[in-house]
């Protein structure tokens, strides 16, 4: 099998642990990857103002990328690309008149888009196309006895014409994980917001919800957290260094992407899942359960 | 909270406006509240969501265009997907965001940001929060 793969800014740069251990993930799964040439930002947010055209432009060029290189659909890891680059083909499709003023913008596009195009997010192409069975089939090392809170965040499942799970109650990540012989933790925040892009400007915000959020994974007894956006690791695991200076007693819990798991569990090698890039290391932990 | 109700401040278009840049129809909300009872920024607002809709409905221009809780919203969606009368609030967030950043009125100034910091954050952070918060 081989797809299309569009990486987005973030997976190479900060991001590099989300996308290595995620290739690697799919050579041991043997599938073939073709990153998109030539691809640009998505710009990262859905425009949410109804007059606003150019802003479709930059993640609907991506899907014309790869539909000119033979493929019908693309897969994509970062949530934040899979939310923007869906949807901006969804208003793309459902709405005439800004169908037709962006192919005329576009018009030196020597294709058409596809009505039948289709943005597959990881987790999406692991349950539907791979399946989880076949996936768990797979596993050399299972991640027996790690306790995993998995953590959604927005756009990963809202709104409901992009979600491709419960939007109150997700479980996609939870069945991987467990698939992988590891233990899904559920917990309340689980699709409560980080505070996204506040992190930028308003940095108590996101300090506060980070504690809220990690606090009440350990409450419920896990040793990580798992992620599928660049924005919430960031977040997540950077902003426990301000949460720590904030209150002293709080303890600090890795924040790993769902595909460094499963790397791990598929017998990826360390150097792929770049443990370096990570502010509180995962490495204690998953040494202690025998992982690495 | 004393506020001023006209036939003019409804029929302004300022009204006109939000609906049209968020697309949304505001008189369909009956104030349930559905959408503040969810919103996780909810601590850093001075109106609550439904208070936005309830402004907007009645033309309250300034309050709107001064307000705090326009920037702490995060666009997270939660209340757009809970509202029992399907309305967008994230929407008519954006659209309140959209008057004052048109008329290049940042609320973010890249200036501001001190150089280590800026370095610190992954390009997912800053090209998301430049594309709400500024022109
Ligand atoms: S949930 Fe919907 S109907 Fe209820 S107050 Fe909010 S916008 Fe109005
Ligand atoms: S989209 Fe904005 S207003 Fe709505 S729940 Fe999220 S933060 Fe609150």
């Amino acid at each position: 099998m081989k797809i299309a793969y569009y990486p987005g800014c973030t997976l190479k740069a900060h991001g590099k642990n989300f996308e290595e251990s995620a290739l690697c993930s799919l050579k041991e799964l043997g599938i073939e990857v073709f990153e998109i040439p030539r691809w640009n930002c998505c710009g990262t947010v859905f425009s949410l103002a109804a007059d606003d055209v150019i802003h479709h432009i930059a993640p609907l060029r991506n899907l014309i990328r790869a539909q000119e290189a033979g493929f019908n659909s693309v897969v994509t890891l970062c949530a934040m690309c899979y939310n923007t680059l869906k949807r901006s083909k969804s208003r793309f499709d459902e709405n005439l008149d800004i169908r037709e003023k962006i192919q005329r913008f576009m018009d030196e596009e020597k294709i058409q888009l596809n009505g039948s195009f289709k943005i597959l997010h990881y987790l999406e192409f692991l349950r539907d196309e791979i399946k989880f069975e076949n996936l768990t089939r797979q596993v050399v090392k299972p991640l027996k006895g790690l306790k995993v809170a998995n953590y959604y965040g927005c756009l990963l499942v809202r709104p409901k014409e992009i979600g491709f799970d419960d939007m109150e109650n997700p479980t996609i990540m939870d069945n991987l994980i467990d698939g992988l012989g590891a233990k899904a933790i559920d917990f309340p925040y689980k699709t409560e917001c980080c505070g996204a892009y506040q992190t930028v400007d308003k940095p108590q915000v996101v300090i506060l919800r980070t504690a809220q959020i990690l606090k009440a994974a350990q409450e419920r007894g896990a040793d990580v957290v798992a992620v599928s956006c660049p924005l919430c690791a960031f977040n997540l695991d950077y902003r426990q260094k301000d949460v720590r200076q904030a209150e002293g007693d709080f303890k600090l819990i890795p924040v790993l992407y769902f595909t460094q798991l499963m790397a791990i569990a598929l017998g990826c090698p360390e150097t792929s899942l770049r443990f370096d890039l990570h502010e509180v290391d995962p490495r204690p932990i998953l040494k202690e359960k025998g992982l690495i | 909270m004393r506020i001023n109700l006209s036939q003019k401040k409804i029929r302004d278009s300022f009204v006109e406006k939000v609906q049209q840049l968020s697309g949304q129809n505001l008189l369909v909300c009956y104030q349930c509240g559905k959408c503040s009872a969810g919103c996780p920024a909810v601590a850093e607002m001075d109106i609550l969501p439904n208070q936005v809709i309830r402004f907007a409905q009645l033309g309250l221009k300034e309050e709107l265009l001064n307000c705090r809780a326009i920037w702490a919203c995060a666009s997270c969606l939660t209340c757009n997907v809970r509202c029992p009368k399907g309305i967008k609030i994230a929407e008519v967030m954006e659209a309140i965001r959209q008057i004052l950043l048109r008329q290049r009125l940042d609320h973010v100034d890249i200036n501001k940001i001190p150089p280590e910091k800026r370095k610190e954050f992954p390009a997912i952070a800053l090209i998301s929060n430049f594309r709400k918060f500024t022109s």
